[in-house]
């Protein structure tokens, strides 16, 4: 299974909710309890198993692009295009 | 398989686009207006065509639009879009021209600009949002509003006998001679959102080829003056716009099948 991470532009978040509905392994929740500068419930990536694959379904959705993918790749199929 | 060699570096696979800029956007938490500028943004970046395009802004929740995209830009009068877009296509033609438009700006006041651009056969493309109410004026009644739905001017639901039916704008658009590609697509799931991304795609391409007008009519959400969540706006859309706007090509111009062949 690929392994990867995500971060998200906390600041951007409008706290929307929808990347949470689409997480495949449900680790994108919304920090409850907390808001960001402009008011909105931020959410966060909780992933104490290294479970993100880095599949990006999260950035596809985000009305607000908050969310930068990393996805760990073998160093020799760098060079191919990889989004 | 991962040899010892074969070292696993981390690797960004999905960053914000150039030409977005950095302005974070005032629309409304979970609008689907942010997915279709990114989409746009990222066509735009994928073809390297961003020094060379040029967005024309309507008026509408998308009126500041040309502060979130990084490209030259201009804001239409309400519904004048695709005229502008044609005097600056006609005088440079070298660029890339596209309206973003709203329904209340292209579907009501903007009607007559958009139904002669595609007459004309302007070789400009219009991303066209639909998302059947007035947003930023507080949703009322647009002439994309479904049948029997609520809002702010048709409390009671749309009344057809009073108000008249619903426009499907891609449907007559596909029926003039000048459009090449005329398509709907909905931004309700990441299926449709990665299937909206290729029309835009196609869309411009028509356009770097000069092969006519292109629409791409994209099903948006508003969740604000719909009054229900981000998640459940877009089931809304996939349960009641979708069977009444039906995603599908409407119009697909022979170019525009021998481009997409790479003939």
């Amino acid at each position: 299974m690929a392994t990867g991470t995500i971060v998200i532009n906390e600041i951007r978040c409008k706290g929307c909710t929808l990347c949470t509905t689409v997480c495949p392994q449900d680790i994108i929740h919304m920090d409850t309890g907390r808001v960001n500068e402009k008011g909105y419930t931020p959410a966060i990536l909780v992933d104490p198993d290294q479970r993100c694959t880095g599949c990006a379904i999260c950035a596809v959705i985000c009305p607000d692009v908050c969310i930068t993918v990393y996805r760990d790749i073998p160093a020799s199929k760098l060079h191919r295009n990889v989004a | 398989m991962v040899t010892l060699q074969d070292e696993l570096v981390r690797t960004v696979v999905y960053e914000h686009p150039k030409a977005l800029t950095e302005v974070p956007t005032h629309y409304c938490p979970g609008c689907t207006h942010g997915i279709a500028h990114r989409l746009v943004a990222e066509v735009i970046d994928e073809l390297d065509i961003r020094e060379h395009t040029v967005v024309v802004v309507p008026v509408g929740c998308a009126v500041f639009a040309y502060d979130y995209f990084n490209l030259d830009g201009v804001e239409a009068p309400h519904g004048r879009a695709p005229a502008m877009a044609t005097g600056i296509k006609r005088s440079l033609r070298d660029r890339i021209v596209f309206t973003y438009q709203g329904d209340g700006d292209l579907a009501a006041i903007g009607t007559a600009e958009i139904i002669h651009a595609a007459a004309r056969g302007e070789n400009i493309t219009t991303v066209f949002i639909n998302n059947a109410i007035y947003g930023m004026t507080g949703g009322q009644m647009a002439p994309t509003t479904l049948p029997g739905q609520q809002t702010t001017s048709s409390p009671r639901g749309r009344d057809i006998r009073l108000a008249g039916n619903p426009l499907r704008i891609t449907e007559l658009l596909a029926q003039i001679d000048g459009t090449c590609y005329a398509v709907r697509r909905s931004l309700h799931s990441v299926r449709e959102i990665r299937r909206a991304k290729k029309a835009l795609m196609t869309a411009f391409r028509t356009q770097v080829n000069g092969l006519g007008f292109s629409i791409v009519e994209l099903l948006s959400s508003c969740p604000t003056n719909w009054g229900i969540t981000p998640p459940d706006s877009l089931k809304w859309i996939e349960d009641n716009m979708v069977p009444f706007y039906p995603l599908n090509d409407f119009k697909v111009s022979d170019s525009v099948l021998t481009m997409e062949s790479g003939a």
